[in-house]
C-alpha cells in the first residue's frame, strides 16, 4: 500500500515537471530542399535520409525533442534566401541543414551568419562555400575529395591522356580543375576540357569531340540526379569500342539510376565516398531503416549526407547538453569523429569540412541490381583547397 | 563530320516532331498551347511504363504513346480548351502554362522525381557506318520516322479535303461554318493530333535523353525557338528551321564548345530580328 502511494506520488511529481518540458523544450531543424523542379530527386533523397535518421535514433537528444521542418526552394536561391530567413525568425530553427546547389548555399551564408544559426551543407560540394560563413559546416563531400582519388587511380592503371566533360557550373569547374590538377601531377594528360550547359539535354558533340581527340579515358562529372541522360548518350557512342576507358565522380553512377541504365554501364569505375552497397553493419542498419521509412527506395549520397548531417546535429545538441547557442553547438561540432554508413567520418576542428572516406567502385551486379562495389579504399582526404583557419 | 551532321539532323528531326503539334495548334488554331510538351512527357512516361513494367516492346511503345497522348488531348480540348478558344492569348497562355505545372506535379506523385530511362531493343542499338562515318542506329532510325511523317503531314495538310477543311476552319470559322463544315469536330481532332505527335516525340526521345517531370519545361525553350523560327504558317517552315536549329547546336559545341551552348539562341535572335513572322513563312504576320 506505502508503496503504491509512494510511485503514484513520484509518478505525479514526473508528470508535473515533464509537461512545462514537453511544452518548451523543442528543437527545430529548418531543411532547405529542392522538392521540386529540376533537382527535386536530390531533395527527394535528403528528406528520405533525415527521417531515417529520425526514425533509427528516435527524435529525442539532451532532454529535447528534434523536430524537422522541411521547405520547398525548387533548387532557386533567392528563394532560398527567403525560406532561411522566414524559418529563422519564425519558426524560430536552431538548425538549418541542406541547400541542394553551391548557389543556393552562398546565398544562405549571410543568413546564417547574422542570426548564428548553424547551417550543415549536405549537398552544395564546392569547395568555397564553407568558408562563407563561420556556421557552415560540411556533411557531404567536396569536388576535390571525390575527384582525386578517381584521378589517382586512373594514372596508376596505364591511363595516360585523358579528356574531361563536366557540367558547366561551379562545382563542375572545380572537378574539371582538380582532376586536371592531380592527373598532371601524376604524369598524365588531359587533351581537352570540355563544358556542357548544365540544362543541355544533348551532349553528343561533345562526347563525339571527345571520342575524335582518342584519349585513353574520358572522365565524366554531372550533378547527381541527372547521369541517367548523359549515360545513356555514353553508352551509345561506343567508348568501349574506341578502346576509350570511360570514368567518372560517383554522381554519375548515382544509385538513385543506376539500376535503370543498364548492363552496359557494367564495370564503369567511379570514385565516391557512398554507395548503397558499402559492407559495414552501419550501412546495412541504414539501408534497411531507410528503405522501410522510404517506401523500399535506394539510399544515395544525398540520403547518406542527411543522415550525418542529422547526426552532426544530435551530436552537436548531446555535446552542449541541450544549449542551442549556435557558437556552442559550431563549436561541438569541431573534430567530432563517427562511424558513419560511408565509414569512418571527421568533421575537421580547423575549417569544418567533412573528412569522409573515399572509395574507388566498380559497377557490378549483384542479387539482380546494379550496385557501386567498392574494390579500393582511397582513403580520407582533408579538403586542399582550405588556407582559411577559423 | 559526317557523324555530326547526323547528330545534328538527328536532333532537329526530334525537335521537330516534339515541337509540330504545337505549330498546329498555334498556327492552324490560332491557339498557344504552352502545355504542349506535357503531352510529349505523357508519351515518354507511357513508354516508360509498358517497357519497364509489363515488358511490352518499344515498336509498340511508339504507337501506343501517339495514341494515349491523342486520346488525352482529345478528352482535354472537349473537357478544357474548349472554352478558350475565343478568349485572349493571355488567358490562353496563364491557361496552358497553369496545365503544364500540374502535369509535372502529377507526373512527379506517381512516377518520382528521377530521371527514368529504358534500354532500346537490340536492333535499334548500337552504331553503324554510314559512308565512312560511324553513326548511331536510333539515329538513323528517329530520322526515318520524322521524315516520313513531315511528309504525311504535309500531304494531309496540302492536299487532303481533311486539309482544306481545317484551313478553311482556321481562316474564318463563320464562314467555314455557313458551308457546313463542322469546325468544331476538325479542331478536336487537329488537336488530338497534334497532342499525339508530341506524344510519339515524347516516347522517340527516350531513345536519346532521359525524361524527368520538369520535361515539358525543359523542352518548351526548343519548342518555341522552333516555332519563332520557322514561323508557324507552314509545316515546312518549322521543319527547316529544327533542322538548322538542330545542326547549329550539334556543330556548334562540337567545333566551338566554349560558346556552343548560345548558337541556337543566337539564331533565333537573329531572325527575330531579320524576320520577325518567321524564317521560311511566306506572307506578313497575322
Amino acid at each position: 500500500m506505502r508503496n503504491r502511494i509512494l510511485s503514484g506520488l513520484a509518478a505525479g511529481a514526473f508528470a508535473l515537471a515533464a509537461v512545462p518540458a514537453l511544452a518548451q523544450e523543442v528543437v527545430k531543424v529548418g531543411l532547405i530542399l529542392p522538392m521540386t523542379g529540376q533537382q527535386a530527386s536530390t531533395g527527394r533523397q535528403l528528406e528520405a535520409g533525415a527521417k531515417a535518421f529520425l526514425a533509427q535514433r528516435g527524435n529525442m537528444v539532451a532532454g529535447k525533442r528534434v523536430e524537422i521542418v522541411v521547405k520547398d526552394d525548387q533548387g532557386v536561391a533567392d528563394i532560398s534566401k527567403r525560406l532561411a530567413q522566414e524559418l529563422v525568425v519564425n519558426d524560430k530553427v536552431a538548425f538549418l541543414g541542406g541547400f541542394g546547389l553551391t548557389p543556393i548555399a552562398m546565398a544562405v551564408g549571410p543568413v546564417a551568419t547574422q542570426a548564428k544559426v548553424p547551417a550543415i551543407i549536405m549537398t552544395a560540394a564546392t569547395s568555397a562555400v564553407v568558408p562563407q560563413s563561420p556556421f557552415f559546416v560540411r556533411a557531404g563531400r567536396t569536388m576535390p575529395q571525390m575527384t582525386f582519388p578517381i584521378a589517382d587511380w586512373a594514372a596508376k592503371n596505364g591511363i595516360k591522356s585523358a579528356v574531361t566533360l563536366v557540367s558547366d557550373y561551379a562545382p563542375g569547374i572545380d572537378a574539371e580543375k582538380f582532376f586536371k590538377q592531380r592527373f598532371e601531377e601524376a604524369g598524365g594528360k588531359v587533351l581537352d576540357s570540355l563544358r556542357a550547359p548544365l540544362a543541355s539535354p544533348e551532349f553528343s558533340p561533345f562526347l563525339q569531340k571527345a571520342k575524335d581527340l582518342k584519349p585513353d579515358a574520358l572522365f565524366l562529372f554531372v550533378p547527381s540526379g541527372q547521369g541517367a541522360t548523359l549515360m545513356k548518350q555514353v553508352i551509345d557512342r561506343d567508348f568501349a569500342g574506341s578502346k576509350i576507358r570511360v570514368i567518372a565522380t560517383g554522381d554519375v553512377t548515382d544509385d538513385d539510376l543506376l539500376n535503370d541504365m543498364g548492363d552496359s554501364v557494367l564495370g564503369m569505375i567511379t570514385s565516391h565516398d557512398y554507395s548503397a552497397d558499402h559492407n559495414s553493419p552501419e550501412n546495412k542498419a541504414f539501408v534497411e531503416i531507410f528503405r522501410k521509412v522510404n517506401n523500399n527506395m535506394r539510399p544515395n549520397m544525398m540520403a547518406v549526407a542527411a543522415f550525418d548531417g542529422m547526426e552532426l546535429i544530435f551530436r552537436s545538441l548531446e555535446a552542449t547538453k541541450g544549449d542551442t547557442n549556435g557558437q556552442k553547438l559550431v563549436d561541438a561540432m569541431r573534430g567530432l569523429k563517427w562511424m558513419s554508413p560511408r565509414g569512418p567520418m571527421e568533421i575537421d576542428a580547423q575549417t569544418r569540412e567533412a573528412i569522409p572516406p573515399m572509395y574507388i567502385r566498380k559497377v557490378e551486379r549483384k542479387n539482380g541490381e546494379l550496385y557501386n562495389v567498392e574494390f579500393q579504399d582511397a582513403g580520407s582526404i582533408k579538403d586542399p583547397t582550405h588556407t582559411h583557419t577559423k | 563530320m559526317l557523324t555530326i551532321l547526323f547528330d545534328g539532323v538527328a536532333y532537329g528531326m526530334l525537335l521537330f516532331v516534339l515541337g509540330i503539334g504545337l505549330c498546329v495548334t498555334l498556327g492552324l488554331m490560332n491557339f498557344i498551347n504552352l502545355a504542349h510538351g506535357a503531352f510529349a512527357m505523357a508519351g515518354g512516361y507511357l513508354t516508360i511504363v509498358l517497357m519497364n513494367r509489363y515488358g511490352i516492346s518499344y515498336y509498340w511503345g511508339l504507337p501506343a504513346a501517339f495514341v494515349f497522348s491523342a486520346a488525352l488531348g482529345a478528352i482535354l480540348e472537349r473537357t478544357l480548351y474548349v472554352h478558350l478558344y475565343n478568349k485572349s492569348h493571355l488567358d490562353q497562355t496563364l491557361f496552358s502554362i497553369g496545365l503544364v505545372f500540374m502535369s509535372m506535379a502529377i507526373v512527379d506523385y506517381f512516377m518520382g522525381a528521377n530521371q527514368q530511362t529504358i534500354n532500346l531493343p537490340p536492333a535499334l542499338d548500337g552504331r553503324i557506318n554510314v559512308l565512312g562515318a560511324s553513326v548511331g542506329i536510333f539515329r538513323i532510325f528517329t530520322i526515318v520516322i520524322c521524315g516520313l511523317l513531315t511528309i504525311a503531314l504535309q500531304f494531309i495538310i496540302a492536299k487532303t479535303r481533311f486539309g482544306s477543311r481545317l484551313r478553311a476552319a482556321v481562316d474564318d470559322g463563320r464562314v467555314a461554318r455557313g458551308l457546313g463544315i463542322n469546325v468544331t469536330t476538325i479542331f478536336a481532332l487537329t488537336f488530338a493530333f497534334g497532342s499525339g505527335l508530341a506524344g510519339l516525340g515524347g516516347a522517340l526521345s527516350i531513345g536519346i535523353i532521359s525524361i524527368d517531370p520538369t520535361f515539358p519545361l525543359k523542352y518548351m525553350i526548343y519548342f518555341l525557338i522552333v516555332i519563332s523560327v520557322g514561323g508557324t504558317t507552314t509545316i515546312t517552315g518549322p521543319f527547316y528551321a529544327s533542322l538548322l536549329l538542330g545542326v547549329a547546336d550539334v556543330a556548334g559545341k562540337y567545333y566551338v564548345p566554349e560558346i556552343g551552348g548560345f548558337i541556337i539562341y543566337t539564331i533565333m535572335v537573329a531572325v527575330l530580328i531579320l524576320r520577325p513572322q518567321g524564317l521560311f513563312t511566306k506572307g506578313a504576320t497575322r
